[in-house]
């Protein structure tokens, strides 16, 4: 096995704010009715994590559970579990009509922190950071392209975006975080 | 002459001079400076040529609505043409050039078309230049063009060297205008609680409330502003923006703000321009009432200035307008400008005042101070040229005919009373009414634009809103958002007394007057034009502007609109609401195309998808092809080798021995769930229920109409499991095409559709040595003849990396498709260029794969097709299933216009001569059509050079064409000259399919 290699490995920017490229990321996309019993069942069984409400992020030991839409999650763990919890989940969804894949390559992820941090993303994704609590995920864009964005910390975000257009971000989330580029809207 | 005050000037900084250049001359202003205020303290009056008489102009306004004042600004690839000197911050080392004239400023040639001005009259253009038609293109419109226009265009070889950016944002309250409304608005709101945003265009608040009322009831307006922004600027949910103008109101509280962060600081590190796209609950116009001008003639000589400017130049700046000055008005508020120029010891000739008399506390006041007022009466015209130097007065009721008197003045203050800034209310639908009083429009607060609830979301306050009074503001402002307010009511005694409508000076002005009476000082549309237009029957205020040209400039008509629609109501014989105004629309003010662009430049001009191997392909010399978002190789170029040479050598190596492939921006999208067989059989056209698992199937989606969009291969995975592989263009489409009928139409179907796309790197492994390189690698895979046939797939490992292996081809060679992790791909990929060395091991890019597939007949979406061609037209009816009770687009094929026979339909082409049809070319018929088109016949859908045939190859869709195999047809060389083909089968190499399958 070949060790697992990341779209933008090793990519930092020092700005406004700090960028990182986070490395390989476990990413497993569930698909199914979030009602079902035996879906809440295998994601206590196997992930030990409650179901998130709307827009929200749970945390457990395998890593965090995020809602993605009314009947689609992302189980957001380490990069080598992710076939051991696909299958252990499988075992426990039985026939139930629920869909698993790994999407952990097909991703990007960069962490962003700093007291800037709400001020640059607002220059790229039509989000209102004051509604945005942590502990949060929202489906978004940043500038041209898909992007989830995850409230880590009061200035802490998780950016994930497709791993193709990782270059892009990298050189995008640079630009609008480059020094001289102050707004000063989200203060808090 | 204008001139600089020794002393006051609230903005400048008189310890910070700063030198700056006007074509050339230096000059010195001082901080806090616009470029206007510094050319007058200069005494240029003289600033710029008119569009159309090339007449000399000068500074007007003080402020966004200046028509005249317009400059190229910069240099090099900071040039930037028609920037206005009133709303340019003065910076040191500020390059202006004057616009639209030649040679020179102070000597234009282009000034004659004045001499002809009594024939270069509304509509002109379209009067003269209509006959006869070819002179149009060949001698007016080059003439035409190289004297009319403003500015320069920069040079299109320079660059913007600036960074520009977006922000969104959300507010309960936006409040566009920063004066005494705005603010007052702004606290009252952020007071209870709301999230407020501020903006205000200039580089600093407080609007006219300092100039115009420094003694607001007790207190110092200065004191009241600076209070009242500590204040907000300490509030953590208020944002307060100078130099930020509210561009436009858009649909749903959607506003534009456009911030000049840089524009007075070239070339500092930051964001020239920031265009904020906020999302409001409520819009607070807040945004002013802009003072008219008077109908004079010669009211459009430098010199003649709006007689609040003056004012606003003289205690902004310390600038007076001239040594002696006379203020022409029909209402109170001029009185302020003469007794505040008086006090600054400007002379003032007289107050020329429309009125029959004039007896408010302002100009009693004047009075006092000793001011000559001349009542009832009107300027006859202005005396200059390139400056004023004096006035004619006439009788304001008379028509003209005797001057009374003759005044010696160096400016003219001009006051026709005042106008709201209606145009953020008006932008999304706002309504307006005539109010009498103040002879101007305002917002109707009964018919504001409406949002989503069908409550209106512009709230219009203060001077915008039609209340001019300082005191009345305020109190309005302060209960809008419903806090009390400890102002002393308005005392009536020190109201302004009314003013008196005046639309022409004199009233019963001739024609020779009226011609020289400038109602649009930018594109020298005076009372004459409008006039002649309504004689000509334009009744409709929209079609008067278009013909006249009023109002069309850069300025927008910013202060001639009114003057305008009032001169052609009363040549209608109707009253002025009757006639309307013409549509307000954003931006109100020209905004930067770069601002509209942000960030989005250069490498972030347009998102570029890479594929897991871009690196090397870049790193190993690929000459790149873009390919909808993706770039992908188009052939792999050694040293000194064109990219014909290279095609030529990949595709050779990939028919000899090993070709590489970086097929990793296929879509693959998984079909996952109970009713996943349904589904395919619903999107493909042939039957995907029947494939067994480990088996690979081509299949072909149509649309409803039943015309062919994708193709591609599918994989069943599991018995409620497909992988469906679709074209690297269709991978987001088709995905999009699944859900879209998941959602809309078979919502009950327990299927899912996942987008695995980016998910895997996909690498096919093309040539009789395909086998035996996969073999060298350690795998679990048995991927023998017969263990793993043609169109199968396996799991498992390849050189200790998990990899599907799906037996297929698309080359018409042995071949192997390997999907593997996307983040190991380049992994793999090393290992099979390693592996491979021994076969000569080549990478092969997208034109050797067009050739292999095109020797192979094998069709390309997007080559073979284009919107309307249908699966039978290139002979894939075997890929139609007849036992399907449905499937997406069987019905739309079944039309008889689709089962005609008369259709074109796919065929392979050899030409006589060996060469190369060119792309697209057609096979011309005798005849034409019904509208005069030349008949065709067939058209080339795909041609490559051979290199396994050494000869030209293509294919073509020609009319009837399968059923006339061996016939010799004409195609259009791109000279023209026809170049003779055979129509053949378009499988040109290994028809029997041997080579695949070994």
């Amino acid at each position: 096995m070949s060790e697992p290699v990341s779209a933008l490995p090793g990519f930092r920017n020092e700005g406004m704010i700090s960028v990182v490229e986070a490395g390989p990321c476990g990413m497993i996309t569930m698909r199914g009715d979030l009602t079902l019993p035996a879906l809440a069942k295998a994601m206590t069984d196997v992930m030990k994590a409650d179901i998130p409400a709307q827009r929200r992020i749970t945390h457990c030991d395998h890593g965090r559970v995020a809602w993605m839409s009314p009947d689609e999650l992302l189980l957001i763990t380490d990069y080598g579990a992710v076939p051991g919890i696909i299958g252990d989940l499988q075992s426990a969804i039985g026939d139930a009509f629920v869909s698993l894949a790994d999407v952990s390559d097909a991703r990007a992820v960069f962490r962003l922190s700093g007291p800037q941090v709400c001020d640059v993303l607002a220059k790229i994704c039509p989000v209102d950071f004051a509604a945005f609590e942590v502990g949060e995920i929202r489906r978004t864009r940043a500038a041209q392209v898909a992007a989830a964005l995850l409230r880590d910390a009061e200035h802490a975000f998780t950016l994930v975006c497709f791993r193709s257009v990782a270059q892009y971000m990298g050189d995008l989330l640079a630009t609008v975080s480059a020094p001289g580029g102050e707004v000063g809207l989200y203060r808090g | 002459m204008s001139h600089r005050l020794p002393d006051g000037g609230r903005l400048i900084d008189r310890s910070r001079p700063l030198e700056f250049t006007f074509n050339g001359k230096r000059f010195q202003g001082f901080a806090g400076d616009t470029l206007a205020a510094a050319l007058l303290a200069g005494d240029q009056m003289l600033v710029g040529r008119s569009f159309k008489y090339h007449r000399p102009r000068g500074i007007v306004a003080s402020g966004a609505e200046e028509p005249n004042a317009l400059v190229g600004l910069g240099e090099g690839a900071r040039f930037e043409p028609n920037q206005r000197a009133t709303t340019t911050e003065l910076f040191a080392g500020l390059k202006a050039i004057s616009q639209n004239h030649w040679p020179s400023l102070e000597f234009d040639i282009g000034a004659v078309n004045s001499w002809f001005a009594r024939f270069l009259t509304a509509g002109f253009y379209y009067k003269m230049f209509i006959h006869p038609r070819a002179f149009w293109k060949h001698v007016y419109e080059p003439i035409i063009r190289r004297s009319a226009g403003l500015g320069r265009a920069p040079d299109p070889e320079t660059r913007d060297p600036d960074r520009y950016e977006q922000i969104h944002a959300f507010c309960d309250v936006l409040v566009a205008g920063g004066g005494l409304a705005g603010l007052t608005a702004a606290l009252g709101a952020a007071r209870q609680g709301k999230r407020v945003i501020v903006m205000e265009q200039q580089p600093h608040f407080g609007g006219r409330v300092v100039v115009d009322t420094p003694d607001m009831g007790g207190t110092r307006a200065e004191d009241w502003l600076d209070q009242t922004l500590d204040t907000l600027r300490g509030m953590e949910n208020v944002t307060v923006l100078p130099r930020t103008m509210v561009a436009g109101v858009h649909d749903h509280g959607y506003a534009l703000g456009y911030q000049r962060i840089a524009d007075h600081e070239p070339g500092a590190d930051k964001p020239r321009h920031r265009l904020w796209r906020v999302r409001a609950g409520l819009i607070v116009n807040a945004t002013g009432a802009i003072e008219r001008p008077l109908s004079f003639a010669g009211n459009d000589i430098p010199g003649v200035m709006l007689a609040s400017a003056m004012r606003d130049y003289l205690v902004n700046w310390a600038v007076a307008p001239g040594k002696r000055v006379v203020i022409v008005t029909n209402n109170d508020d001029a009185y302020r400008s003469a007794i505040r120029l008086h006090e600054a010891g400007v002379t003032i000739a007289a107050v020329i005042d429309a009125r029959p008399e004039a007896r408010g506390p302002l100009p009693e006041r004047a009075r006092a101070l000793g001011l000559r007022i001349l009542e009832g009466m009107a300027v006859h015209h202005v005396t200059g040229h390139k400056r004023v130097t004096g006035v004619a007065l006439c009788r304001q009721d008379g028509d003209g005919g005797a001057v009374s008197e003759s005044l010696h003045c160096d400016a003219v203050g001009m006051s026709g009373g005042w106008s709201p800034v209606v145009h953020l209310w008006s932008h999304c639908g706002g309504k307006l009414i005539w109010d009498e009083a103040g002879a101007f429009f305002r917002p109707d607060p009964a018919r504001p634009p409406l949002g989503h609830d069908g409550q209106g979301f512009v709230q219009a306050l203060g001077s915008a809103n039609g209340v001019m009074d300082a005191a009345a503001v305020r109190d309005e402002a302060a209960a809008a958002f419903g806090s009390e307010h400890a102002h002393p009511a308005t005392d009536p005694t020190k109201a302004d007394a009314p003013m008196a409508p005046v639309w022409m000076m004199p009233a019963r002005a001739p024609f020779g007057l009226r011609m020289k009476m400038w109602l649009d000082p930018q594109n020298d549309v005076k009372v004459s034009d409008v006039q002649l237009a309504a004689r000509e029957g334009y009744e409709s205020v929209e079609h008067t502007k278009r013909y006249t040209t009023l109002g069309m400039a850069t300025d927008q008509g910013k202060i001639s609109n009114i003057n305008g629609l009032a001169i052609l109501a009363d040549a209608l014989g109707r009253p002025i609401p009757q006639v309307g105004t013409t549509t307000f629309r954003p931006p109100y003010t020209p905004i930067s195309m770069a601002a509209i662009g942000g960030e989005a430049r250069g490498p972030l001009f347009q998102p570029l998808r890479r594929t897991p191997l871009h690196d090397w392909h870049e790193a190993n010399g690929a000459s790149w092809e873009p390919v909808g978002p993706w770039r992908r190789p188009y052939c792999y170029p050694r040293s000194g080798e064109s990219r014909h040479d290279a095609v030529m050598r990949e595709v050779r190596q990939a028919r000899e021995s090993l070709g590489l492939l970086d097929a990793s921006t296929l879509g693959k999208i998984l079909v996952s769930g109970p009713d996943a067989a349904r589904l395919m059989d619903m999107l493909y056209t042939n039957m995907m229920s029947s494939l067994k698992v480990g088996k690979c199937r081509y299949g072909l989606m149509c649309n409803e109409n039943g015309f062919l969009m994708d193709d591609g291969v599918v994989a069943r995975l599991s018995e409620d499991t497909f992988l469906c592989h679709t074209t690297s263009g269709g991978a987001d489409r088709i995905h999009a095409w699944m859900e879209d009928w998941l959602q809309c139409e078979w919502w009950n179907w327990q299927v899912h559709v996942i987008n695995l796309t980016e998910q895997f790197g996909q690498i096919a492994v093309v040539g009789p040595n395909a086998r035996k390189v996969l073999e060298t690698l350690d795998t679990d895979i048995d991927l023998g003849r017969d263990a793993l046939p043609f169109m199968e797939w396996r799991d498992g490992h390849l050189g200790g990396i998990s990899v599907r292996v799906f037996r297929i081809s698309f080359s018409g060679e042995l071949s192997f498709e390997l999907a593997v992790p996307a983040g190991q791909t380049r992994a793999l990929w090393d290992k099979l260029l390693d592996a491979g060395a021994a076969f000569g091991v080549m990478p092969y890019g997208t034109e050797a794969l067009h050739i292999l597939r095109a020797e192979k007949g094998f069709i390309m979406i997007g080559d073979e097709t284009d919107g309307t061609v249908i699966p039978q037209d290139l002979g894939l009816n075997w890929a139609i299933s007849k036992k399907k009770a449905d499937f997406l687009g069987k019905r739309g094929m079944e039309r008889p216009a689709m089962t005609s026979p008369d259709r074109w339909k796919l065929v392979g082409l050899e030409t006589l001569d060996g060469s190369v049809l060119p792309d697209g070319a057609l096979a011309p018929l005798e005849g034409e059509n019904a509208n005069g088109q030349r008949l065709t016949q067939g058209r080339v859908t795909s041609t490559y050079y051979s290199p396994t045939l050494q000869q030209g190859i293509a294919m073509a869709l020609v009319h009837r064409g399968p059923d006339r195999m061996g016939e010799v047809i004409a195609f259009l060389g791109e000279d023209g000259k026809p170049i003779e083909a055979r129509i053949c089968d378009p499988v040109f190499y290994d028809k029997a399919g041997e080579k695949q399958n070994v």
